[in-house]
């Protein structure tokens, strides 16, 4: 009876409890790549930017990802970016230009 | 106002020293340059992971999602409009009981589900001071429905139940919180991020019931660029519409970023604000004005407070 029992816990576990019960999991891209929403994408200017962060701060999506070895650089991650334009408009070195998409 | 454009910048923290884990995960279902999402992304840095979310229905429950995948890096409940603040305190009491009091249950609703739909029960929280962080983020309208005016609409502006621009002023809830008694209330932006991690930050040191009210400009439903959020939201603040200010343990304190407004001429002119969003395209020069008053006596009002909390300070 008890090796039956701790055989279902096993098998729960391995089908996933979470697709038994509905109870959902933190995923990105819940809403699939939100980045082909865009119709414009932001494209930072790397000679102008002073590492300031204002854009990683702002960012709605968390569409700009910290790179480098003291993640102080910044990069878009275009699979997600909806190209609403806040970090450009927000840089105060205007580092970021929208460019149309297509 | 000094600094940079990002005002939020000459505070206490800096934004090197905030997580760089993220608790709402890109690729979710929000409107692009959502206020919810910034606001959201902020709780998540201040609280670094240590909370669980209650949300009533409203814009951020779509941003969660669709089963049987979630956008909140933590465990949310979905609940009825009128039950969050309860069911809530019930959940900080089950933690107590399990011994995991130091996780924040955060209470994450809109103004229709916390100025109108979930007051009574929200009265009641904080009647019996019960332990959670409620924040309220304030897009001044049932945006998830679409753009119904809520008691949070301001003055004159469009939704799409108000059509000739509404009637009544926003209802003041911060100040209908403080008359609570509760022993934390702040109103915050989405354009000054750190502030309001400094707010969560020092709600979740208090015990007993903790409100913040974050004024969230929304692209969608005020009809403005989504690039404006922010702009919005720090104009907001400038021309003196949304004051930013903490009520501590009955002591009332404005914001660093708002003290150079208590004098009227270093506000900026409401038109500012007003002249980049759709919804309030239609003014007329009286309902302009009355905003004028509106600002006026809030900020009448705020430097009376100061000098009550002045003098309680004082021991008079
Ligand atoms: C009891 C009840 N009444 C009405 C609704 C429909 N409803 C769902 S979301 C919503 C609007 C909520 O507005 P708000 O709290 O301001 O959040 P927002 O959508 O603006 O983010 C309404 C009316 C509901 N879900 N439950
Ligand atoms: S806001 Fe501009 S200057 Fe600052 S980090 Fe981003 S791109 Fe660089
Ligand atoms: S355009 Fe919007 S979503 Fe894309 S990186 Fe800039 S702020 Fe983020
Ligand atoms: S309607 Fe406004 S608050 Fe709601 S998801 Fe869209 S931008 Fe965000
Ligand atoms: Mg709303």
């Amino acid at each position: 009876m008890l090796k039956q029992l701790s055989w279902l816990i096993l098998l729960l576990e391995v089908v996933e409890l979470s697709y038994i019960l509905p109870v959902s999991k933190p995923s990105e891209g819940a809403s699939g790549f939100t980045g082909i929403w865009r119709s414009f994408k932001p494209v930072i200017d790397v000679g102008k930017c002073r590492k300031c962060l204002l854009c990683w701060l702002y960012c709605p999506e968390a569409a700009i990802k910290r790179v480098g070895d003291d993640y102080m650089s910044v990069e878009v991650d275009y699979r997600y970016c909806k190209g609403c334009g806040i970090c450009a408009n927000e840089c105060p070195f205007k580092a970021i230009i929208m460019v149309k998409e297509g | 106002m000094g600094g940079f454009k990002g005002g939020g910048l000459n505070m206490s923290i800096s934004i090197r020293s905030l997580t760089l884990n993220e608790y709402l995960l890109p690729g979710n279902a929000s409107c692009p340059g959502c206020p919810a999402s910034i606001g959201l992304r902020m709780l998540g840095k201040a609280l670094e992971g240590r909370y669980v979310l209650v949300i009533p229905a409203c814009c951020s429950t779509i941003i969660e999602g669709p089963y049987p995948k979630s956008s909140y890096g933590v465990p949310v409940l979905n609940i009825a409009f009128a039950a969050s603040p309860s069911a809530a305190a019930g959940i900080k009491a089950g933690f107590e009981v399990l011994g995991k009091g130091d996780i924040h249950v955060v209470v994450w609703a809109g103004d229709g589900g916390t100025a109108d739909i979930g007051m009574a029960s929200l009265s009641g929280a904080a009647e019996r001071n019960d332990d959670i962080i409620y924040i309220c983020y304030d897009n001044e309208a049932y945006m998830n429905t679409g753009i119904q005016r809520s008691s949070a609409t301001p003055y004159a502006a469009w939704t799409t139940t108000t059509i000739t621009g509404k009637s009544e002023h926003k209802k003041n809830l911060p100040m209908i919180m403080a008359a609570h008694k509760i022993p934390y209330v702040a109103t915050a932006s989405v354009a000054y991020p750190l502030d309001f991690v400094v707010k969560v930050r020092k709600a979740a040191s208090i015990r007993g019931m903790k409100y913040i009210h974050l004024h969230s400009p929304c692209p969608t439903g005020w009809r403005f660029p989504s690039d404006k959020t922010v702009e919005v939201g720090r104009l907001a603040v400038q021309t003196g519409l949304w004051p930013l200010y903490e009520i501590d343990h009955g002591v009332f304190k404005l914001s660093d970023i708002c003290k150079p407004l208590l004098d009227k001429r270093n506000r900026k002119p409401i038109e500012e604000y007003i002249k980049i969003q759709g919804r309030f395209s239609r003014i007329s020069k009286e309902q302009l004005a009355e905003l004028e008053r509106y600002v006026e006596s809030l900020w009448n009002e705020i430097a009376l407070m100061i000098e009550k909390s002045k003098m309680s300070e004082g021991g008079c």
